[in-house]
């Protein structure tokens, strides 16, 4: 970082740069504009990447993809009016799913706001919902106190998007260089340590547990707090759930491991919940997606909720111990309280011996063969996970890909799940996986996607191959909108309604060769494994794989939406309608 | 000092089961209110009232809100306000908070019923504040219930305009919302302390 000496003149452009050099900013996803253009001039003399986004969604995901990987905040630039409303997905999304991101926006003169001048947009109005929190900077002298108190917020307590708005004239004004050593924010005391003796109490609770579940959520992932996960779970003997947004949190190959619950969870992860007489919550928020119908999730369990926003203690369902603080600090105070009281814990072998009976009775499964001779997604999805043996980072959109994807690669680490799981924006992975090479250069990258979320973002394609950001992106192309296609058939009578893309516009391989990219297309099962071998040993350029898959294959297992998880859905191919359950 | 008039003192309820009145210490910046009000519009939690001014301190406002709680439990509003980075404090006022609200009354008043509406205002201590051949414009503080009651009586004789405040309300005792908020922040520091 350049060193500048405090009181130098400088324009509001300059001490923006110079302040995003202080908090370490290394990579910007942006577009510039004409109000954000007084920023894009001291770029030039900084050390900062600046990377050229076809569309500020591809650049908001790109932040979120940046920083999913990592934990360090990913920052995107976008102009006044339609530049910033285009964040607004990004933003959402990375509220949703607690991803720190700052977005700085340019905004009209100081003396036009309100005035409904060109590319006007009351952009903090519009993003109050999506963000932690943003500011309208008017002095250019406030520029460091704001940049300084912006990442302060974005990265601490529950992480979350910021935006910054600045006027054009702000970043032209001549101020004096600063930077603040402290911050002044009363209403802002993100907590750490959970309450000792709510922690004392939580530790009574486990002890006496005949059925626990640790059911692991995405603030593990986000207070670093895998290890403290596995060695709480290897301490108590606890199995673990692993949601949506914790996948990889604790290895998939981990015995304490029963992988994802949910809607589309598998068997045991769901049912386990059910059964439990007591669920140890850590770093989650009780999501419909998880619950399912709430007033029937886990009927009999006790709940021991630890999470660093205050507000979702008790937000969805009322807990027994509550206790509020950063999760990796509040797992250690759990594991050493567990030590040093030494509880004597109930026998919990015939609960471990009845989830590994349903884990060998009810497996995720999938055929051999699909219903029309194309691929199984399934077997896609499968198959670049053994192919990687799950040392890549893996990024996804949303719908049955994202599910298939989350079921089926085997995650040995955290941060390698990159998806938009609280909000469901479509076309979130191409850009993710994008931002999440950038963050990570000497890790493979592989997009699961869909074809309809690849065609809301592939534009971004250009930006890989013009900024040499190589990945590889699998398209399980099924011609169809294939989740709410799985939707109309089983909740509509099968009447289709809105959802045919078709398999062959685009032409996948022409639009990757297109964009400078590599395209292949799979149309046989025996071509999956080497054509995915192929382009995992292509390093310098990104690989887009055409995956023609069977339409009429579902996700399964499946909650219905609103049902109780007791109602689970089974795979009809393998299991009978009324199959075995233990109620 | 108790207070004499045994109005003001009319003990809640009717009509106000379910609310809460919120004491909420926010910084003194612009847009403030439209994150709290659009935080309420979002999370579908009601409003009922709310008075915003200043306190001692200028860098910082008060807001009075009252809510009304129905479907959640009132600590997920006051969390959700709490979470909102320009909001320092929240706290709920007990029941025997002192609460007031202002009203601002245009009734029908011509020479016939001038001096009944006078004895009215006599009884609820409200002030004349304008005085036309046909209207009297009058001006009352109290609780709700008290201000219903004037409105309640003043009605027959046609109300032509009414103006009223959202309530603003302090606890009782020596004991402030500052003294609150240093509790709050001496037990978080506590916690991280003692770890």
């Amino acid at each position: 970082m350049r060193e500048i000496k405090k009181g130098t003149k400088v324009t509001g452009a300059q001490s923006l740069i110079h302040s995003l050099e202080h908090e370490g900013v290394r990579h910007i996803f942006g577009i510039p504009g004409g109000t954000i253009l007084p920023a894009y001039d001291p770029l030039i003399d900084s050390d900062i990447r600046h990377i050229l986004c076809r569309h500020e969604q591809g650049a908001s995901h790109a932040a979120d993809g940046y920083a999913q990987a990592t934990g360090i905040p990913g920052v995107c630039f976008a102009t006044s009016g339609p530049g910033a409303t285009n964040l607004v997905t990004g933003l959402a999304s990375a509220m949703m799913d607690s991803v720190p991101m700052v977005a700085v926006t340019g905004q009209v003169n100081t003396f036009a706001i309100g005035g409904d001048a060109f590319q006007e947009a009351d952009v903090t109005g519009i993003t109050i919902p999506v963000t932690k929190h943003n500011w309208l900077v008017m002095d250019a002298h406030d520029i460091p106190r704001v940049i300084n108190e912006a990442f302060h917020v974005a990265t601490t307590g529950r992480p979350g998007p910021v935006l910054v708005d600045i006027p054009k004239d702000v970043l032209q004004n001549q101020t004096e260089w600063w930077y603040p050593d402290s911050i002044d924010m009363p209403g802002y005391r993100p907590r750490t340590f959970g309450d000792p003796r709510e922690v004392r109490t939580a530790v009574e609770l486990i002890a006496e547990a005949r059925k626990p579940i640790v059911y692991a959520g995405g603030g593990i992932i986000k207070s670093f707090a895998s290890e403290e996960l596995r060695e709480f779970c290897e301490v108590t003997g606890i199995p673990a759930v692993t949601t949506l947004m914790a996948r990889g949190s604790l290895p998939d190959d981990h015995e304490l491991c029963l992988g994802m619950p949910g809607m589309h969870g598998n068997y045991t992860a769901v049912t386990s919940m059910q059964h439990a007489d007591l669920l140890i919550a850590l770093g989650t928020r009780f999501d419909d997606r998880v619950t399912g119908k709430l007033a029937s999730f886990a009927p009999n369990a006790k709940i021991v909720h630890v999470d660093i926003d205050p507000s979702e203690i008790g937000k969805n369902r009322k807990v027994d111990v509550g206790i509020v603080g950063n999760a990796k600090h509040v797992i250690r105070q759990l594991v050493e309280e567990w030590k040093r009281a030494q509880p004597a814990q109930s026998d919990i072998t015939q609960w471990k011996a009845q989830l590994g009976d349903w884990q060998e009775r009810f497996p995720l499964r999938y055929p051999e063969e699909s219903s029309n001779g194309q691929l199984l997604p399934q077997h896609v999805v499968d198959t670049i996970g053994k192919v990687t043996g799950g040392d890549a980072i893996f990024a996804s959109g949303v719908g049955q890909h994202q599910m298939f994807a989350s079921q089926y690669i085997r995650f040995t680490k955290p941060n390698s799940w990159i998806n938009s799981g609280g909000v469901g924006a479509m076309g979130y992975g191409t850009p993710a996986g994008m931002g999440a090479k950038v963050a990570r250069p000497d890790e493979d990258v592989w997009v699961i996607d869909g074809d309809g979320c690849f065609q809301m973002t592939c534009q971004e394609l250009a930006t890989m191959t013009t900024e040499n950001i190589p990945i590889k992106i699998g398209i399980l192309n099924n011609a169809y909108l294939g989740m709410v296609r799985q939707w109309q058939e089983l909740f509509y009578d099968g009447r289709f309604s809105g959802i045919y893309l078709s398999q062959e516009c685009p032409d996948y391989v022409k639009l990757a060769e297109a964009y400078g990219a590599i395209g292949f297309r799979v149309e046989h099962p025996e071509e999956v494994e080497p054509v995915i071998e192929k382009a995992q040993s292509i390093k310098d350029r990104t690989v887009v794989i055409d995956f023609r898959c069977d339409p009429a294959e579902k996700c399964y297992p499946m909650v219905p939406a609103a049902a109780s998880n007791d109602d689970i859905i089974m795979d009809p191919r393998f299991h009978a309608p009324e199959f075995e359950r233990d109620d | 000092m108790q207070p004499k008039d045994a109005l003001y003192d009319a003990p809640a309820p009717r009509g106000r089961k379910g609310m809460h009145t919120l004491s909420v210490l926010v910084q003194n910046r612009p847009g403030v209110l439209a994150r709290v009000a659009g935080m309420f519009a979002r999370r579908g939690f009601n409003i009922e009232s709310l008075a915003v001014g200043p306190t001692e301190d200028p860098t910082v406002s008060r807001m009075t809100i009252v809510v009304k709680v129905e479907a959640k439990p009132l600590s997920q509003v006051t969390r959700q306000l709490d979470k909102l980075i320009n909001v320092i404090h929240v706290e709920e006022l007990a029941h025997n908070a002192v609460e007031r609200e202002l009203v601002l009354i245009k009734v029908n008043a011509d020479a016939g019923v001038r001096s009944q509406i006078l004895e009215i205002a006599d009884i609820f201590r409200a002030k004349i504040v304008d005085v036309h051949p046909e209207a009297l414009s009058l001006e009352a503080t109290g609780t709700p219930e008290k201000l219903g009651a004037l409105v309640d009586i003043l009605r027959p004789y046609g109300i032509r305009e009414l103006a009223q405040t959202g309530m603003v309300a302090i606890a009782r005792g020596k004991h402030t919302i500052d003294d609150a908020y240093l509790s709050v922040v001496r037990s978080e520091a506590e916690i991280e302390e003692a770890v």
